[in-house]
């Protein structure tokens, strides 16, 4: 389990992250919030990516603060990219394999792709570049993610870019995740489809975390949500 | 053929096997085994040292092996090798260079190729370039290719140099007929201090001619790459050059592409990148358990796949 602790984060005299403590107890847990509310920025101090100014990254109890992005990577903490990263020349399935610890091969890789909707015939062998649409893109950053089954995986805006018959494919997916025993799920969502499968949501204001179900229920019309009061409908 | 001989033949030119396949081996600046069919020709030329290539028409799917394997420390090679290529003939040609020096003294091959390709053939032409030995002697590449496309015909070039070169001056010309086509990959990989350049100059004078070049590179610690290419446009044609570089340490890469119309309907693109390795993919590398140096190989090897 992960849990930040007194987390703040400065860049230019400007304050991203304002004391945050965070305990992701929960198997599904969605981070939402306004653009700029700093939730990318939160899931990269949890991956390494970006060191806080103050406070603690604890994973399962352990002080992680100052290890570096592989070391979290090889204990069992998974991050998929807002915005994926293309490579020149490596291709998909590389990426998968690579992703999988070697551990897949050319035909569980294609039924991966499938899970996100994607004909694995036709982009197993394709570079993640430039060629590949935003949507195909993101979902295949979030099919080698899935294939790591990490304890802590953590989704930023999965749902970005993709198209309404492979989002259904996702929600399943994520279902999947949710019941799965001893591994954690954090994603940073605005999708209501996605809020109303959560255990738990945290809401990010300007850098801070906001205890605030009205605005769950107001701003984002989450009235149908059974988890935060709403009509149940599932 | 020594143990010797049979590693480095291996590593250049992975596919041989003399079963009927036209072939001919040289090592040390002497042929030293060869190999003629019915449909594929080697001979030695008679007025210098080199072979000439003879494809007749309407072979399909020939096969030709060509290795240069070089051992003898200080020795300077030069040949000249001549490929004719018959109509409409479907044709595959590895051509690849070796050198091993553990001594002192500078060994070098320079290789000059002409390729005379007529009406309808396809040629796709291989060739890789490596260099070992622990001596302080350079180990030298020098290979100027010329091609003459004929209508319609094609030929699609690949050259990686990777490893072990001292220093390399590669130069390739060709000039394209109607509706020809000429599609080059280069990889080229330098370490410590090695030097390599490549020229390209390439004349669309056909209509619907078209060439492709795309070079991708990457220069380590203290080496030195230049890319040199002019492409002209004489007729309505299609030219398109992308060359993409990656540097480390204190490498150095000069990017010098030029692009010439002299037709209206001539249309000429380049793109050159140089940079070091995106911070992003690294990252990325390391977020699925990577460490950094093993990143940085995995990012390098497929740039260079
Ligand atoms: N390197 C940086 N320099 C200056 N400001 C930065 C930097 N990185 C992030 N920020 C700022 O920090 C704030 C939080 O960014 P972050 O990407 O975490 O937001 P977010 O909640 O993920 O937004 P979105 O919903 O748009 O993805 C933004 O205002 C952003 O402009
Ligand atoms: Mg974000």
């Amino acid at each position: 389990m992960i849990e930040l602790v007194n987390i703040s984060y400065e860049i230019d005299n400007k304050k991203i992250l304002d004391n945050i403590n965070i305990k992701f107890d929960s198997n599904f847990t969605v981070i939402t919030g306004p653009n700029g509310s700093g939730k990318s920025t939160l899931a990269k101090i949890i991956m390494g990516i970006i060191k806080p100014t103050s406070g603690k990254v604890l994973y399962n109890g352990e002080d992680i603060t100052n290890y570096s992005i592989d070391k979290r990577a090889r204990s069992g903490i998974s991050f998929s990219f807002q915005q994926p990263v293309k490579f020149k020349g490596l291709t998909v399935f590389d990426l998968i394999k690579l992703s999988s610890n070697d551990e897949l091969d050319f035909n569980s890789s294609c039924d991966i792709l499938s899970k996100v909707g994607l004909c694995a015939r036709e982009y197993i062998n394709r570079e993640i570049d430039d060629s590949l649409s935003g949507g195909e893109l993101k979902r295949i950053e979030i099919a080698s993610i899935f294939v790591r089954n990490s304890n802590v995986t953590i989704f930023d805006e999965p749902e970005a870019g993709i198209d309404l018959w492979s989002f259904k494919n996702l929600i399943s997916i994520f279902k999947e995740l949710r019941e799965k025993n001893n591994s954690k799920t954090i994603i940073i969502s605005h999708q209501e489809r996605i809020i109303s499968i959560a255990d738990k949501v945290i809401i990010l204001e300007n850098g801070k975390v906001k205890d605030d179900k009205d605005y769950l229920l107001n701003e984002l019309n989450l009235k149908k949500c059974p988890k935060l009061g709403g009509d149940v409908n599932e | 053929m020594n143990d010797l001989d049979k590693h480095i033949l291996k590593i250049i030119n992975e596919e041989l096997s003399k079963n009927g396949t036209a072939y001919n081996i040289r090592k040390d600046g002497k042929s030293i085994e060869r190999n003629s069919n019915d449909n594929i020709k080697i001979e030695s030329k008679k007025d210098k040292d080199g072979i000439n290539i003879l494809v007749k028409e309407n072979t399909i799917n020939g096969y030709v092996h060509i290795p240069v394997l070089i051992t003898q420390s200080g020795l300077s090679d030069k040949v000249y090798n001549d490929f004719y290529i018959g109509k409409n003939s479907i044709v595959t040609i590895n051509a690849g260079c070796g050198i091993h020096n553990d001594k002192h003294k500078d060994s070098s091959h320079n290789g000059i190729h002409r390729f005379f390709i007529e009406e309808g053939s396809y040629v796709k032409y291989i060739e890789k370039h490596y260099g070992e030995g622990e001596g302080k002697g350079k180990r030298i590449l020098d290979p100027v290719t010329e091609v003459h496309l004929g209508k319609n015909a094609t030929l699609e070039m690949d050259t990686a140099q990777i490893k072990g070169v001292s220093s390399t001056i590669r130069k390739t010309k060709a000039v394209l007929d109607d509706g020809s086509k000429l599609i080059i990959n280069e990889k080229i990989m330098t370490h410590e201090s090695q030097t390599a350049k490549t020229i390209f100059d390439v004349k669309l004078n056909g209509k619907s001619s078209s060439a492709k070049v795309t070079s991708r590179s990457v220069a380590t610690e203290n080496s030195y790459q230049e890319f040199v290419s002019k492409v002209v446009g004489n007729n309505e044609c299609f030219g398109h050059v992308e060359c993409d570089a990656i540097i480390k340490d204190n490498a150095k890469v000069l990017s010098d592409p030029k692009i010439l119309a002299q037709h209206i309907d001539a249309r000429l693109i380049h793109e050159a990148t140089i940079g070091k390795i995106a911070g992003e993919q690294l990252i990325k590398l390391m977020t699925l358990g990577l460490s950094k140096k093993k990143a940085e190989e995995t990012i390098i090897n497929g740039f260079l796949k």
